[in-house]
């Protein structure tokens, strides 16, 4: 493709947003939300709902997410269906502008509420053109910028997207973390009834260590029975073990899990000696299959969408679920203490392990779904479950 | 885990004829079915009596029997055939009624017949409306309030819970036949009575009103393993209170949260649980309360529908061949996605575009039916649409319609008028309310206005209204210049011929002088042009030409481009230039290739036989070593099936549609050509825009087409062919007409010119009635002229079906009609052979047609209609393509009919086919099937007005038991014993006496009213016994008939006075469900059927086995 000739493509009449890649590709649409430029990696989400789960999905951060969906921001924006309360993915890139809301629920419009987090969002795009440059040639680094007057200074901002280092090896999680551990409150939404708020007796203590977390993982656990501590993702084993816990969350995240493994990985390792029961999702259960031995890769393609199948191997169910991840365990590095007991259904890599003797366990997709299917509840249940 | 091994070989039961609310989506279904068992080597029997179908191809099934799909015949085939298994979730309702009735009376059990797919229970808990209530009670889920009822006094105590406006829905119907909505106590009782009716279990569920809420459909799959998947969910842009199958839906679901969403997905796997199917797919129904997102279950279909053909389409996933697939046993982690070759089925399809379907209507067929939308479907056919947005999606699927639109076209009823005129309009679910709240717009409603009265949701409504303020800035402005501005609009889904008219009134010239100059040439035209930047279509194409603005196609790949998709499955869209040039996924191939452009949305006259013939034709030039390229629009056909053809475009079936798919396949390869000759009047009206354009056309040449459609022109040639036509002419306006018929004669046929399925046809005795039809029926102008015809009243009529490749004509079939000449030929039934003409004339007629083909240069396929008075041959009319009798005749005879039609006009020659073998040892009758039960206060009387949605064939040893069999198959039960009433015109009443006594013979009572009953008696019947007409007080004919008295009616009328006055004798055999004969030939061939098969069983026979 012409990437040279394209970037020296003249403005289109009205352009007032552009998707420069660090190739050299410059994208041309139409600006909205935030006024201003954002770097990224550029990944695509196949969900055909929960947009406003995925831009705050602390998961993203350090992303530009496409959504392959042509038409976004229909049912607006409202208080519950958030994620987290700090910055995941940088921007979005859509194919259809976006029109006014429809939905009950919606107590204000896609635009107005990603200008008001400071992230970029560009109209304009044919997004499966561009998801197909990622799935043939990986994501690429960029800048999404948005200017209602139209003025960009593209050569500054390709040096921008060019000049950005990356994900692989940056410790994003160290980003999106708490920085002070909380008592989570409120279980799983139900319509008309909002987040519930059951009594705290008598409930097995976990400590969820936040990489980067989903609330809607949270809200699992209290929904499971659990009362629930979240820490920072720096926290200290000793820190971990004087809050009593029956067992031990590790959330999803961004980045490489190498990276952020250096130091969770010995504090997993800790726990896992103690006999402590571990739960890990994503960024989590990788980490998890690195504090037993095993290795992780980043994939040349990414699972992103919320109709991943993945086979549960002990009884051969197939599950359908959300998943995002860049990086996965190698199935072909587990040691003989990992045993395997998901794996996608799509390209046969790794989606579950657990520890062999020990109750800890991981998936790479999302259980708590949000947005996405919710045949993975489950997995709440008999962690909980197993915390007696 | 494996397939099920303890099972060898499976009875697949179809749909039967179609009707409305079951159409050819059961032939798409059961195809895949069909094609996925064999592959797993079972021996496959199918029963389905429609003919024009693909499944009932001998090539197909192992045993195919063309036979009536009700119980006591597919328990003979059974009882022949010893199956292991049944799948009956393939057929719709009839074959779902027809296994759970095998079920009850034993017939599965004492032949060991396990029911695979769906079991008894599931079928029952699904269907049965106490029972499913109670179900989704039990897992939480909530149903509308509401009650059944079996008497009108049980229906009263309901409504007093459920309060009015009241729906009411009968049990074991498909598409709500008989179900309605009540706003007052009187609408209530009157459609509780005719819901008892309909409800073969006579039970009515009525439910609490939820007008106005979001209707939503999920699309489930589930295997034995507990695995299950949502293949699509549909949004219906009307709400609740039109029956979905006449909705206006979207796909996927548009204006839900992921977590209202979630909720929607959890309860359609737990719904499936809860009902137990096992294997295979369900739809589940929902509402939702748009204040509150409060959700509903309104019901489960446990089996595949409408809507999975419609959720195939849209998503690539087939969810028929996998449905069968796991009937034996598979799981869906062991079946593979055929749509990416590389991923599993057991995924959820993910999609990057918007579907839209709008349904098509016939109210137009039907004098005196209200064109208002219910929970009863009345749809006949539907067209899908997909788009990179819903504008584009939306104004594809109008045009694609086929109803003259071009997108959101002016309404001019509403055009100025008052706010009172408008709310009104728009408070009436009509078919084209959606156009109705468009104008709206325009006349200055606002989308809050209009949503407070339709409740369309406003997401809709503001895209609507976009569109329409870009019509009104084009009007102001023009068209753009610049490639960007045309793409623009091109991404809205405008067509060329929308933006050509929005242009021409950018130029604002005075009383309509802007569209009559933009027809012509000239100094004023070119500056008009100028102006407005194009003044016609072909204007604007060129336009788009020079700024080289063309769509791109995508591939339907089920991942949003996830992952590679290896099927050729595409639509167009007009994309931004993201890098460097706007992307197309069509990558069309090197080889030699035909293009097959299929029929559109089904409607009264144009159905599955066309797409029959077009799917062959895709089958016979693969097999030649084409490579095969379908256009087509309709969701409900095999012929948009995944593996029909090589590659297939999902697009509107218009010009400028068709020549864009035809630039890029001819971008690469060679094109060998078109074929318009298969889809019926659809491809052939683009005959001559292809030919202008440089394209292709095989076969028979548009000029050719056009010689037979030509009036003038066709005369010349029989006067050249000294063949023997009907007195005719033509009129272009009123006093011209009235000239012609009194030269000819009264009666008198009259038509439109250019028609299909004789819309607007009538028999016009005298020269009121003439004025009447010239006032009401058409316009009369230069522009479209009237045909007027000598009538031949008793004649016989014929089809006659042939082949031609330019050097030798081969007769398929010549069909002798059963009703006399003035009932349209779709709407007759007719025979294979003839069964009472001599040889010589049979002999005339294919003699007729061989010169006739010779004459006209026909490439391919040829019907010719005669009719036969006196001894006499005359020629009605030729039809050079493919005719609506080509699947029954290739059924009838057993030979690839339209397979070697197809070959030969890729230019091979007939003698390189085996000549047909014609002298068949039985009788095959094709009999047509009405849905007049659909629309009460319509006389349900034949005409030359085609009127009949589908079609069966009666296949047996004689005339008299195929006849039987074909109105069995048809639903009209011819009875044993019992009363028949008799009422004929006099002309009739000769005919009709040896049929008379033939069934007092066989111990019938028979009444009559006075004039038949004296007619009678003088010819010796004095057992005939008087009853009174309606007008001669009661008890009279009318009320015996409600009282269900009456077994059988011979009902025949002339002159509009007595047909007015027996209307609703024959609207009471209708809503009474008593076999009714409104011709004095079928009435005999009942009497003669009766009389033949009395007494004995009917006998069943594989196609296979009659073509041996």
């Amino acid at each position: 493709m012409a990437d040279a000739a394209s970037s020296l493509a003249p403005k289109p009449e009205g352009a007032t947003g552009v998707l420069v890649l660090s190739d050299g590709s410059v994208l041309w649409g139409r600006g909205f939300g935030a006024v201003g430029d954002a770097v990224g990696e550029v990944c695509f989400n196949t969900s055909m709902t929960g947009y406003q789960e995925v831009m705050t999905d602390p998961s993203y951060a350090g992303q530009i997410v496409t959504f392959t969906f042509p038409h976004i921001g229909n049912v607006g924006v409202n208080d519950e269906d958030l994620e987290s309360q700090v910055d995941g993915a940088v921007g979005c890139v859509v194919r259809e502008d976006v029109t006014l809301a429809s939905n009950f629920r919606s107590h204000g419009e896609f635009g107005d509420w990603l200008a008001a987090k400071g992230k970029v969002g560009l109209s304009g795009i044919d997004t499966r053109a561009l998801t197909r440059r990622i799935r043939l040639s990986g994501a690429p680094n960029a800048v999404i910028a948005h200017d209602p007057e139209g003025a960009f200074d593209i050569p500054a901002l390709l040096r921008k997207a060019q000049e950005w280092p990356g994900l692989e090896g940056m410790d994003l999680a160290k980003v999106v973390s708490r920085t002070a551990s909380e008592e989570w409150e409120g279980s799983i939404w139900t319509l008309g009834e909002g987040y519930g708020h059951p009594s705290e007796e008598g409930r097995p203590h976990v400590v969820a260590m936040d990489f980067g977390a989903k609330d809607n993982i949270f809200r699992n656990l209290v929904q499971a029975g659990a009362h629930v501590t979240v820490v920072p993702a720096e926290t200290s084993l000793e820190t971990i073990l004087e809050l009593k816990p029956d067992g031990v969350f590790l959330s999803n995240g961004p980045g490489d899990p190498a990276a952020t493994g250096a130091y969770a990985v010995p504090v997993i390792q800790g726990l896992l000696e103690r006999d402590v029961p571990v739960f890990g999702i994503c960024l989590g259960h990788q980490m998890l299959g690195l504090a037993a031995g095993a290795k992780t890769a980043k994939m040349f393609q990414g699972h992103r969408g919320a109709n991943h199948p993945v086979k549960r191997l002990e009884d051969g169910v197939v599950e359908i679920t959300s998943m995002n991840h860049g990086f996965a365990v190698d199935n072909a590095s587990l040691p003989d203490s990992v045993e395997e007991t998901h794996v996608s259904l799509f390209d046969g890599s790794n989606c579950g392990i657990a520890i062999k003797g020990k109750r800890a366990f991981g998936v790479q997709y999302h259980p708590e779904a949000s947005p996405g299917p919710q045949d993975s509840f489950y997995l709440f249940e008999k962690f909980v479950g197993m915390l007696a | 885990m494996p397939k099920r091994t303890d099972i060898s070989s499976i009875l697949v039961i179809g749909a039967g004829p179609i009707i409305i609310g079951q159409a050819c989506e059961f032939d798409y279904s059961g195809t895949q079915a069909i094609k996925a068992l064999k592959e797993e080597g079972y021996r496959v029997i199918l029963v389905n009596s429609n003919p024009a179908t693909i499944m009932t191809d001998p090539d197909m099934a192992d045993a195919t029997y063309v036979e009536p799909i009700v119980p006591e015949v597919v328990a003979r085939i059974i009882e022949k055939e010893r199956p292991d298994a049944v799948l009956p979730t393939m057929g719709g309702q009839t074959a779902l009624n027809c296994a759970l009735a095998l079920f009850e009376d034993g017939t599965l059990d004492k032949y060991g017949v396990t029911m695979i797919g769906a079991n008894a229970d599931a079928i029952d808990k699904a269907e049965n409306r106490t029972r499913f209530r109670e179900a989704m009670d039990k897992i939480g889920l909530e149903s509308a309030r509401s009650g059944t009822a079996h008497t009108l006094d049980e229906a009263f105590a309901v409504l007093e819970r459920t309060g009015l406006p009241s729906i009411i829905r009968p049990s074991f119907t498909m598409g709500g036949t008989g179900g309605g909505v009540a706003y007052n106590k009187a609408e209530f009782e009157s459609i509780v009575r005719s819901g008892l009716d309909a409800s073969p279990t006579t039970e009515v569920l009525i439910e609490e009103s939820l007008l106005g809420w979001k209707e939503y459909e999920m699309e489930v799959v589930r295997d034995k393993h507990d695995n299950a998947i949502i293949i699509c969910s549909i949004e219906n842009v009307d709400p609740m209170g039109v029956h979905t199958g006449d909705s206006i839906t979207v796909a996927p679901a548009l204006t839900l949260t992921d977590k209202e969403y979630q909720i929607m997905r959890s309860a359609s796997l737990a719904v499936l649980r809860e009902i137990g199917v096992e294997t295979g797919g369900s739809n589940v129904q929902f509402a939702v309360n748009p204040k509150d997102g409060r959700l509903i279950v309104i019901e489960m279909n446990p089996r595949v529908s409408r809507s999975s053909a419609l959720a195939s389409k849209a998503t690539g996933f087939p969810i028929a061949r996998v449905a069968a697939k796991l009937a034996v046993g598979y799981t869906l982690d062991e079946i593979m996605n055929e749509i990416t070759g590389a991923t599993p089925a057991s995924f959820e399809p993910t999609i990057d575009y918007v579907v839209t379907k709008i349904p098509r209507f016939a109210f137009e067929k039907f004098k005196g039916a209200e064109p208002l939308l219910t929970t009863a479907m009345k749809s006949v056919g539907e067209v899908m649409a997909i788009g990179r947005n819903i504008k584009e999606s939306m104004q594809k699927a109008l045009r694609g319609l086929e109803t003259g639109l071009d997108g959101f076209n002016r309404v001019p009823e509403l055009e100025g008028a008052g706010r009172d005129t408008i709310t009104a309009a728009l408070s009436k679910a009509t078919p084209d309310r959606l156009l109705h709240a468009a104008q709206a717009m325009r006349e200055g409603f606002t989308v809050d206005e209009i949503h407070a009265i339709t409740h369309y949701d406003k997401w809709f409504l503001r895209h609507i209204e976009e569109i329409i303020a870009e019509e009104a800035k084009i009007m102001q402005d023009g068209l753009p210049i610049d490639a960007q501005g045309m793409r623009r609009l091109k991404a809205m889904g405008f067509s060329d011929k929308r933006l050509a008219t929005l242009a021409v009134r950018s130029v604002h010239v005075a009383g309509g002088l802007g569209e009559t100059q933009a027809k012509r040439a000239g100094l004023l035209h070119d500056t008009l042009r100028a102006m407005a930047g194009a003044t016609s279509e072909d204007e604007v194409r060129a336009l788009r030409e020079k700024l080289d603005v063309h769509p791109v196609f995508k591939r339907i790949d089920s991942c949003a481009a996830e992952f590679e998709a290896v099927t050729p499955y595409m639509y167009s869209t007009y994309e931004a230039p993201t890098f460097g040039e706007p992307e197309n996924e069509a990558m069309p191939s090197e080889r030699k290739k035909i293009v097959i452009l299929g029929g559109g949305p089904n409607r009264i006259g144009q159905g599955i036989e066309f797409d029959y013939c077009c799917v062959h034709a895709c089958f016979a030039l693969s097999e030649a070593g084409y490579e095969t390229i379908m256009v087509n629009c309709n969701p409900e056909t095999v012929s948009t099936d995944y593996d029909t053809s090589d590659r297939l475009y999902f697009e509107p079936l218009t010009g400028e549609d068709v020549l864009e798919i035809l630039r890029v396949e001819q971008s690469k390869g060679e094109l060998v050509g078109v074929i318009v000759q298969f889809g019926g009047q659809t491809p052939l009206k683009l005959a001559q825009a292809l030919e202008d354009a440089g394209i292709p056309i095989l076969g028979t040449s548009p000029d050719a087409i056009d010689l037979a459609e030509d009036r003038e022109r066709f005369a010349a040639l029989v006067e050249k062919l000294q063949l023997k036509q009907p007195a005719n002419g033509i009129a272009r306006s009123r006093d011209e007409a009235v000239a012609v018929a009194n030269r000819i004669g009264y009666p008198v046929l009259t038509r439109p010119s250019y028609v299909l399925g004789g819309r607007a046809m009538e028999i016009v005795d005298s020269e009121q009635q003439l004025d009447d039809y010239i006032a009401t029926a058409v316009q009369v102008s230069g522009d479209s002229p009237v045909l007027i015809d000598q009538y031949l009243r008793d004649a016989i009529e014929c089809d006659v079906d042939a082949l031609c490749d330019g050097e030798q004509v081969q007769i398929a079939g010549v069909m002798q009609h059963i009703e006399e000449a003035g009932v349209h030929s779709g709407d007759s039934a007719c025979t294979i052979p003839p069964y009472s003409l001599p040889a010589d004339i049979i002999t005339e007629m294919e003699n007729q047609a061989k010169a006739l083909a010779m004459g006209l240069g026909v490439r391919g396929l040829m019907n010719v209609q005669f009719a036969v008075k006196d001894g006499e041959v005359y020629l009605i009319e030729v039809n050079p393509r493919a005719s609506r009798t080509v699947p029954f005749v290739a059924k009838a005879i057993g030979q690839p009919v339209a397979k070697i039609a197809a070959r030969v006009m890729a230019g091979e020659k007939l003698s390189d086919f085996p000549p047909f073998k014609r002298d068949l040892d039985y009788t095959a009758v094709k009999e047509a099937v009405f849905p007049f039960a659909r629309f009460p206060g319509v006389d349900p009387v034949l005409s030359p007005e085609m009127k009949s949605t589908g079609e069966v064939m009666g296949i047996d040893r004689d005339y008299p038991r195929a006849f039987g069999k074909a109105q069995l198959g048809a639903s009209m039960r011819l009875p044993t014993e019992g009363t028949v009433f008799v009422s004929v015109k006099d002309s009739d009443k000769p005919l009709i006496v040896p049929a008379i006594r033939t069934l007092i013979d066989n111990g019938f009572r028979i009444i009559a009213t006075s004039g038949t009953q004296e007619y009678l008696a003088d010819a010796g019947l004095t057992s005939v016994e008087l009853v009174n007409k309606v007008a001669e007080g009661r008890p009279h004919i009318v009320d015996k008939i409600a009282d269900g008295e009456v077994a059988l009616i011979f009902n025949t009328t002339e002159g509009w006075q007595s047909l007015k006055d027996s209307q609703s004798i024959r609207a009471s055999a209708i809503t009474g469900k008593v076999s009714i004969f409104t011709t004095a030939a079928t009435s005999v061939a009942a009497a003669e059927a009766i009389d033949t098969i009395r007494g004995s069983q009917l006998e069943v026979r594989s196609l296979q086995d009659y073509y041996s």
